[in-house]
């Protein structure tokens, strides 16, 4: 008898891209970003325990180019998977699945983290500039 | 009629044997990261100034020192319940899933462990 591969769920590329899925993935993606900021969030710490000069070797990594650049993407991450995981909250018990409301909350968890993103950098720019 | 035991009926664990625990412990460790996430957040935005001597001090106090052991805490457990799931969905052979989750389990509680002892090192002034 010839083997055959079992049948398996339906896997990401399958469906229609549109908000609903792609909010979901991105809820993932910024997830997994973060479980990277607990890393980064622990070496911190750490750094801060170990004394001065390893504080300032630490600060040194996240004051350059790329750590500015993850600084600002958790900072993204972390508002995306904050408002949007209310948003899976209030799902869980059992408001908000019409289509207008799932869409609205959708919009407003996107456009809330990418405009306190905005928010929480320029605030951070400004009181570095005094 | 069912072939379930009695006693299965009344545990209502199916056979993955652990029923809802997954889903609600990561529920209930998001609930606690709000206000805790952004507890730490604000306080870090509201120092006068953001330098060695400061964020020490700030980490000395014990309810900060309290509150930023519990977020990394709660963190870890939020971030080990979210990561493995990935890891559930997408790697379908059996040796490695089992390498991955073991990976992300000693992970965790290796960065979880260094950044409470990191704290109480401050908190304690070691």
């Amino acid at each position: 008898m010839p083997v055959r591969a079992r049948p398996t769920a339906p896997h990401l590329q399958i469906y229609r891209w549109q908000i609903g899925n792609s909010l979901s993935i991105l809820h993932r993606l910024t997830g997994l970003a973060l479980s990277l900021g607990l890393l980064a969030l622990c070496y911190w710490l750490v750094s801060l325990a170990g004394g001065e000069k390893s504080y300032a070797a630490a600060a040194k990594v996240f004051a350059s180019p790329l750590g500015l650049l993850g600084l600002v993407g958790w900072t993204f991450a972390f508002l995306y998977h904050l408002l949007n995981g209310v948003r899976h909250l209030f799902w869980d018990a059992g408001f908000g699945f019409e289509r207008t409301a799932r869409h609205a909350s959708g919009w407003f968890a996107v456009l809330g983290s990418i405009a306190l993103t905005a928010c929480v950098w320029i605030l951070i720019w400004a009181e570095h500039r005094t | 009629m069912s072939l379930r035991s009695p006693l299965g009926r009344v545990l209502g664990l199916g056979s993955a044997k652990d029923g809802t625990d997954h889903w609600w412990a990561q529920r209930v460790s998001s609930i606690a990261l709000i206000p805790l996430t952004l507890w730490f957040l604000f306080s870090l935005f509201a120092l006068p100034v953001f330098d060695y001597v400061a964020l020490r001090a700030w980490l000395s106090f014990p309810f900060s020192g309290f509150l930023c052991v519990l977020l990394v805490a709660v963190l870890t457990h939020h971030s080990y319940l979210g990561t493995i799931v990935v890891v559930e969905d997408y790697v379908h052979s059996a040796g490695m899933k089992l390498l991955s989750l073991l990976l992300l389990r000693f992970l965790h509680v290796l960065a979880g462990g260094a950044g409470v002892f990191a704290i109480l090192r401050v908190a304690f002034g070691s």
